[in-house]
């Protein structure tokens, strides 16, 4: 690469698999000249465990703890995905307690993944960890009220195949609602730390901007891809559960670039509240759980069932041969559609950028490698 | 909500388009044959169905054969359809790759080689994905274990 | 103004508090006094800075700190350093030996030598009082960029290559800012040594310089690595920076050494700025020490709050932001100083130069942008991997 007067030359960086920033174990090879990122190839694989080779040997419920732990900061949300195309193969009906239950607990997961993500963003424009420290003091609070509902904190196989597996103790629904009630001024305490904060602005304001048509084009999904302008939500465009009940907003982008992406999460989090407030209010009593053999054999086919987890589209592929276990189970990892286009976003800018760039597309490694 | 297009209907589209291309079709899927299969992708994306979205490439390993998945989506008209092809011998399959098409496919279509072995023409940059160059055989064939 | 001769024939008379031969006929027992003085408080001061960020900054972060090791924490630093001396010193097998070991004694002993010229506990208490004082502490903290380029050349690793090379660039870019800030207050005192300038304040330069203060403060900021410009270990990006490849007691050394440095540049605040040893009731020294933890107070208030700059918006920010303002000020006080009507007292000049700090700071905001920055690749490179 060659400058008016000095013969400068490239030098290759490897922002190895151990990194305090990059979200696991996610390696990638960086050309760089001076500080500018001139070529990005990620490589991954370092988290491989075999997942859908595991699957084709286990029932359909001892599969669920396996989807716990794909994307392990929004495991609720990987069971739901699970247990929704099972009961599409299957045809099982899931009764309305357990309905309500799942959406709860998938939008209190949405907030807990969100919180997460923003706050490891700032931590990456290197604000030092504080406003991680206060979204993680809320996290705990959610993390709290799942150790109450299911035992669990982190991987919670808490969905069954026909509805949940608990019901929560009746100390759980008053929780819940002061939570609700004191989560937006929270929302608004991160704000007005960060919004309209001059070097956060700086700093991630035109940065890293994924066009609309790669967008698509690249089948990105989720706040990535809303970020880019895209008007779509698998919540109000391919309903499932009981979405239609719940009046709320889907936060889009104009730009695309890093903040565009960090207010749509924002932005999420007060609808996923919303949407807490309307489902405590219509909660019926009734089973948690229909009636489902131990050992569920669906007929023969094959279906693709999917939500809108908090990274993008979870989307499940299974095939069976009416037999207990599933012939084929495919993940289709919302992460990792995600990073196709990382080169694009990232070429032309610094170092610095590229850090805060990947931490804006939000990964789990466990999604990507399985 | 997003439509499930009826794949009969597709099928009888696709027919008078590539004849002797459409193998099969029910409800929501249709199977081409693997030759016609990037003729009958780009018809199905530049035509007015508009299936612009990428949802999911996977690979399934039926023993006599292997078949590749595609579930594609139009994000301006709101559905969906589900496309299959099917590659039969075991040694060395291979299929046009869709990347050209769409983008999304570029990791998906790796990560099908590597774990199927399924080779995939036209692919920029066909490499093993999750699993380390050298890795002997293609672990998710129902042979491998 | 001022009376630059009466204060030299004062001076001579021994009426400033300490003479220059404190405390006796000998002059090895004065400087034997003072160095024993300047390195209890420079290392007193270290640890209190430690204690005083890890503990303030943890606050302002919703928990704790250290509060274990000895009463509420205090001996926390010093049970780290005994740890970090009982550890492996690890060097890669291709650094360049003699640079890796010198560069945390390259990078330390500048923060120390900068007390040399602050006065500590009185008119005439320090080492020697040169009469070009801030000559000398400027080009004092010029060695500071030379440790950390010695750490980040030798080590190699290409990270800390990374933090090195944007160590010098902000270093060096952030010096000129800096004396033209201190260049203001010198213009204001009438002489550039330092016990003079204390001497001198009867009103705090803060008050009747304030924009001066300000970009003193970031460009020590800048000069010391300190948040928001602390891009030298941004450890979200490059872990460590130059210091990533140095383990056990050196480590130490480069600890000390940050914060040693911090300790020089809230120490040059406090006697530029904030009028020194004065204040009434406490012992003078306490006051310097009290001055510097509020000024170093104020920078791990920032640190705990705000992002850090990118290293382009940093130059940006030192070149086209600091600089011009240190020049206009620089004129604005020139002006002042030089046709000042004698006898008008010159808290007069506290909210003049307030609203003009403020219109400088204002036309600034509006107009310099550290946005953008995003470079054109046109051609794809081709790698071949060695």
């Amino acid at each position: 690469m060659e400058t008016t007067q000095l013969r400068t030359e490239p030098f290759v960086i490897n922002l190895g698999p151990h990194h305090p920033s990059t979200h696991g174990v996610f390696r990638m090879r960086v050309v760089f000249d001076g500080e500018v990122v001139v070529d990005v190839e990620p490589m991954f694989g370092y988290l491989h465990r075999g997942i859908e080779k595991l699957a084709e040997g286990r029932t359909y419920t001892q599969i669920i703890p396996l989807t716990d732990r794909l994307d392990y900061l929004a495991a609720m949300s990987n069971n739901w995905g699970y247990v929704m195309a099972v009961e599409k193969l299957a045809s099982v009906p899931v009764p309305e307690r357990a309905e309500y239950l799942r959406i709860i607990v998938g939008e209190m997961m949405r907030i807990s993944s969100h919180l997460l993500a923003t706050g490891f963003l700032i931590n990456e424009l290197g604000a030092f960890f504080t406003p991680l420290m206060y979204m993680y003091r809320e996290r705990e609070k959610l993390l709290d009220l799942f150790d109450m509902l299911c035992g669990q904190r982190l991987t919670y196989n808490y969905m069954r195949v026909g509805g949940v597996s608990h019901d929560p103790p009746p100390e759980w629904w008053p929780a819940v609602k002061r939570f609700v009630q004191e989560m937006p001024s929270y929302i608004d305490d991160y704000e007005n730390l960060i919004t309209t904060n001059e070097i956060v602005l700086s700093r991630t304001k035109g940065v890293g901007v994924l066009s609309r048509e790669l967008a698509i084009n690249a089948s990105a999904s989720g706040p990535f891809l809303r970020a880019s302008g895209i008007d779509w939500d698998l919540r109000r465009d391919d309903t499932y559960s009981i979405y239609n009940r719940f009046k709320f907003d889907i936060p889009i982008g104009t730009n695309g670039d890093v903040y565009d992406r960090y207010m749509c999460r924002v932005k999420e989090m007060r609808q996923s509240v919303r949407i807490i407030e309307q489902a405590l209010q219509q909660v019926p009593k009734g089973e948690f759980r229909s009636n489902v053999p131990h050992l569920i054999r669906p007929p023969v086919g094959d279906v693709y069932g999917h939500i809108e987890a908090p990274r993008g589209e979870l989307g499940f592929y299974l095939v069976s041969d009416n037999s207990i276990a599933p012939y084929r189970f495919h993940v289709r990892p919302s992460t990792m559609i995600n990073l196709t286009t990382l080169r694009d976003l990232t070429i032309g800018w610094k170092l610095a950028d590229l850090i805060v760039i990947f931490g804006s597309v939000d990964v789990v490694l466990g999604e990507i490698d399985r | 909500m997003t439509v499930a297009l009826s794949g009969k209907g597709v099928a009888e589209e696709i027919s008078k388009r590539f004849p002797g291309s459409v193998v099969s079709s029910d409800e929501m899927t249709i199977v081409v044959s693997c030759d016609k299969l990037f003729a009958v992708a780009e018809f199905l994306k530049t035509s007015d169905l508009t299936m612009d979205y990428l949802v999911n490439l996977t690979s399934v390993d039926y023993v006599d054969y292997f078949e590749v998945v595609y579930h594609l989506v139009s994000i301006k008209r709101n559905h969906s359809l589900t496309l299959k092809t099917r590659l039969y011998g075991r040694e060395k399959p291979s299929v046009a790759s869709v990347t050209p098409l769409w983008r999304g496919a570029e990791l998906q279509e790796r990560e099908v080689y590597d774990l199927m072995g399924i080779t995939f023409e036209g692919h920029p940059n066909l490499k093993r994905l999750l699993l380390w160059e050298g890795y002997p055989g293609h672990p998710l064939r129902r042979d491998y274990l | 103004m001022i009376d630059i001769d009466n204060l030299k024939a004062a001076a001579q008379a021994g009426q400033t508090t300490f003479p220059p031969d404190w405390p006796g006929a000998n002059p090895w027992l004065h400087a034997l006094v003072y160095i024993v003085a300047i390195i209890a408080f420079t290392l007193i001061m270290i640890l209190a800075f430690i204690y005083a960020e890890r503990r303030g900054v943890a606050r302002f972060q919703l928990r704790l700190g250290p509060n274990r090791a000895g009463p509420e924490g205090v001996l926390q630093a010093v049970a780290d350093l005994v740890k970090l001396l009982l550890k492996e010193d690890i060097v890669p097998t291709l650094a360049d030996k003699i640079v890796h070991l010198l560069a945390p004694v390259v990078a330390t002993f500048p923060a120390m030598m900068i007390f040399a010229v602050v006065p500590l506990w009185g008119s005439g208490a320090l080492l020697s009082d040169l009469d070009v004082g801030t000559l000398y502490v400027l080009a004092i903290s010029s060695f500071g960029v030379l440790g950390v380029f010695m750490a980040g050349w030798a080590s190699s690793n290409k990270y800390a290559l990374i933090s090195a090379m944007r160590g010098v660039a902000q270093m060096v870019s952030y010096e000129i800012p800096l004396v033209m800030a201190l260049l203001s207050v010198v213009i204001m005192a009438g002489t550039l040594s330092l016990n003079g300038i204390v001497d001198n304040q009867d009103i705090p330069y803060l008050l009747l310089q304030p924009l001066a203060a300000v970009i003193y403060f970031l460009a020590m900021s800048a000069e010391v690595n300190r948040s928001p410009f602390d891009l030298l270990e941004a450890e979200s990006e490059i872990i460590a920076g130059y210091h990533t490849e140095y383990s056990g007691m050196k480590f130490a050394l480069f600890y000390v050494a940050e914060y040693g440095h911090a300790v020089a540049g809230m120490a040059i605040f406090a006697t530029f700025f904030l009028s020194g040893w004065k204040g009434p009731v406490l012992p003078p020294i306490l006051w310097l020490a009290i001055k510097m933890l509020i000024a170093f107070f104020i920078s791990f208030w920032i640190r705990a709050t705000l992002p850090r700059l990118r290293v382009d918006q940093l130059m940006g920010l030192g070149w086209k932001a600091l600089l011009p303002l240190a020049v206009i000020n620089v004129v604005i006080t020139s002006i002042e100083v030089l046709f000042w009507p004698d006898g008008l007292t010159m808290w007069i000049l506290v909210p003049v130069n307030f609203v003009i700090a403020a219109a400088l700071v204002y036309i600034w905001s509006r107009t310099v942008s550290l946005r953008g920055g995003r470079v054109e690749i046109r051609t794809r490179t081709e790698i071949k991997t060695a």
